[in-house]
């Protein structure tokens, strides 16, 4: 039982080690070292990369967005580059009154939320067991799980699979196949073990509470902040995957919004709205309605990002401590 | 309370238990039966995850014998005919072969080179960074790419890159060279999937770095600081060694996964113009197995991917333990 406690908090700290000696390095005394002239050239140097970086990432995403507002015969003359010219909301009126662009947005919300419940409930049913350390046959359950990180069967032999499981052109064809991550049940094994107090499942178990009990109402509430970091990992995934769909479905109004992106932005196969213009004004308003596009489809996961972020980084972090 | 009465009932409390032999013969099996009575609800929740892995991922590597078979959708996978290695014969001999693995290959190790160093210059470059406002800003704009979904960061690239309505084209025609046609022509391809990637998850990646150089000893620093150490000098002599094992880890996970390379971007950046360079095995894979129907030679195409695969991580598994005394497992 001790001997139990002893690596178990061990790793609890390890994990704490990440952020503290930075905020001590950066706050604390021993911070203001004298620079030398080199130093201060080399700093010059790291900001004029660092303002570099920032620019190759921001340039391309403000010219889309600047794109959008524009008029399309300015964008098609190059007179746009991060500011919009003629500034008009056509491109939007299109991508918002396409009822094809809207199935697709309520069907990946509809994947999402669904897909991420499906996979965060059968991440913990296996990664809660494997994390203990009285479980017989835990060991080997974990290779077998991992084995598949290495090895798999290939794609057409899976396609079969949900085939003769007669899930071809359903819903679940997106929500089952890929529900379980290795990568996550990992990153959720590691922290069951080493982040929850020992002492108290074992006071739980004490007073008689079952395996089931003390992971519902001690172990999981306690895991509150892997358990964000698993579902936004997985939500993340289904919101962005197209391939599966592109695989098991035939049925346009099933589609998730990825496909039907990647038939209007890449395929060019236009969306409903656009009606019989001139070519060339019709070729101008199709490229509009791709900026527009790619602007409504990213910004809600733009907007949300900021706030999930540092659960991200927590969780490559967890992720990092030991695999 | 009485000596000798235990508090807590345990499993064999009050049962006298079988002679002694026996138990010594069938221990292992009793002390197994034992511990699923008192974790049977453990067992319970490992069933649903296992019944997945059993379906999902181990029913197709049983599948993928119809590699090895003549696959009829009406006999099905046992009662389709075996051919042997008929499948892997026609792969190797057909022209396309050699082009597939040079593709592939190419892509994947330029992939590799270009995007392992810029993550961890990211990183150090932010660590340098005492300014707490300018830093997070860096960061939060470096890793907001990754957000952006595969098929948006292709079309953001082709829109980018087109000769028709393109930034790029304005940018270079300012500088007076004329339009060029980055999709239509092969020879760009490489460079578009792999700098595309690089700038949707260099800041993603770059946050490992952050974590291992956030879990660097701060008596390290003092000691560099003592020694009169540059910025410079510290990176070398502190930073670089601290992130070390890291980027062991993560080097081996990219080798491993060479032969692997994305299917979902390469199959979105293709058109005909570009498929001399553009065509992967994964892609090959989709198109002979799902569009052609040629079940049985796609996957002979795939498994001969996967093995590669296998083989390449375990041996770059076995380097990087005897170089570096840290390996996958």
């Amino acid at each position: 039982m001790t001997t139990d406690q002893i690596p178990g908090r061990g790793g609890a700290r390890t994990e704490e080690r990440g952020p503290r000696p930075v905020a001590s390095r950066r706050r604390g005394p021993g911070r203001r070292m004298h620079e030398t002239g080199v130093d201060r050239v080399f700093l010059a140097i790291v900001y004029v990369l660092l303002l570099t970086f920032l620019a190759v990432v921001l340039v391309p995403l403000l010219y889309i967005l600047a794109s959008s507002f524009s008029d399309p015969a300015a964008v098609s003359s190059g007179r746009v580059l991060l500011w919009p010219v003629d500034f008009t909301l056509r491109g939007y009126q299109v991508v918002l009154g396409d009822a094809q662009i809207l199935t697709g947005f309520a069907n990946s919300l509809f994947y999402t939320v669904g897909g991420t419940l499906i996979s965060v409930a059968l991440t913990v049913a296996i990664a809660y067991p494997l994390s203990r350390t009285d479980f017989p046959g835990g060991s080997v359950i974990t290779r077998l799980v991992v084995f598949t990180m290495l090895f798999a069967g290939g794609v057409i032999p899976t396609y079969l699979v949900v085939q003769s499981l007669g899930m071809l052109d359903t819903r679940w064809a997106l929500l089952l196949p890929q529900a379980v991550g290795v990568w996550q049940v990992i990153i959720a094994r590691t922290y069951f073990r080493y982040s929850i107090p020992q002492e108290l499942v074992e006071a739980a178990e004490m007073d008689g509470a079952s395996d089931l009990r003390v992971l519902w109402s001690i172990v999981l509430p306690l895991a509150k902040p892997m358990l964000a970091v698993i579902a936004l990992m997985y939500a993340i995934t289904q919101w962005n995957s197209y391939f599966d769909a592109l695989l098991y479905l035939k049925s346009d109004d099933l589609y998730p919004l990825q496909l039907i992106l990647r038939n209007i932005l890449i395929l060019n196969q236009q969306g409903g709205g656009l009606g019989d213009t001139q070519a060339l004004e019709h070729q101008q308003l199709a490229d509009l309605l791709k900026y527009s596009l790619i602007v409504v489809s990213t910004v809600p996961v733009l907007l949300i990002y900021p706030f999930v972020a540092r659960y991200f980084t927590k969780g490559i972090m967890i992720g990092a401590v030991k695999g | 309370m009485v000596s000798g009465v235990p508090l807590v009932p345990g499993p064999t409390a009050g049962a006298k238990g079988p002679p002694r032999p026996i138990r010594r013969q069938n221990a292992g099996w009793a002390a197994a039966r034992r511990s699923i009575r008192r974790r049977w609800q453990l067992y319970l929740l490992v069933i649903a995850p296992l019944a997945y892995f059993a379906v999902f991922k181990y029913v197709p590597m049983v599948n993928a014998v119809i590699a090895f078979k003549e696959y009829s959708v009406v006999r099905g996978v046992w009662g389709s005919e075996w051919v042997g290695l008929e499948h892997f014969r026609a792969f190797f001999e057909n022209p396309v072969f050699w082009t597939l693995v040079r593709n592939t290959f190419l892509l994947s190790a330029y992939f590799l080179i270009a995007s392992f160093p810029i993550p961890i210059i990211l990183a150090l470059a932010l660590n340098e960074i005492r300014q707490e406002l300018f830093r997070r800003t860096v960061q939060l704009v470096t890793y907001a790419p990754y957000f952006i979904s595969t098929v948006v960061v292709v079309s953001m690239t082709i829109l980018i890159l087109s000769p028709r309505i393109g930034l790029v084209d304005e940018t270079i025609g300012f500088f007076g060279i004329s339009s060029v046609d980055f999709l239509g022509d092969p020879d760009y391809f490489r460079h578009i999937y792999v700098w595309s990637d690089i700038w949707q998850t260099a800041g993603y990646s770059a946050v490992v770095y952050m974590a291992a150089l956030a879990g660097i000893d701060p008596s390290l620093y003092e000691a560099a600081r003592v020694d009169g150490a540059s910025r410079l000098q510290k990176i070398i002599h502190v930073d670089l060694p601290g992130i070390m094992p890291t980027a062991v880890i993560v080097l081996i996970l990219g080798v491993g996964n060479i032969m692997a390379i994305g299917f979902e971007k390469a199959f979105l950046f293709q058109n005909p113009l570009n498929l001399g360079q553009s065509e992967i095995i994964a892609t090959y894979v989709y198109k002979t197995g799902l569009l052609n129907a040629d079940f049985s030679r796609a996957t002979a195409v795939g498994l001969f991917n996967s093995a590669i695969n296998l083989v390449l991580l375990v041996a770059v598994n076995r380097v990087a333990k005897r170089v570096t005394g840290s390996g996958l497992w």
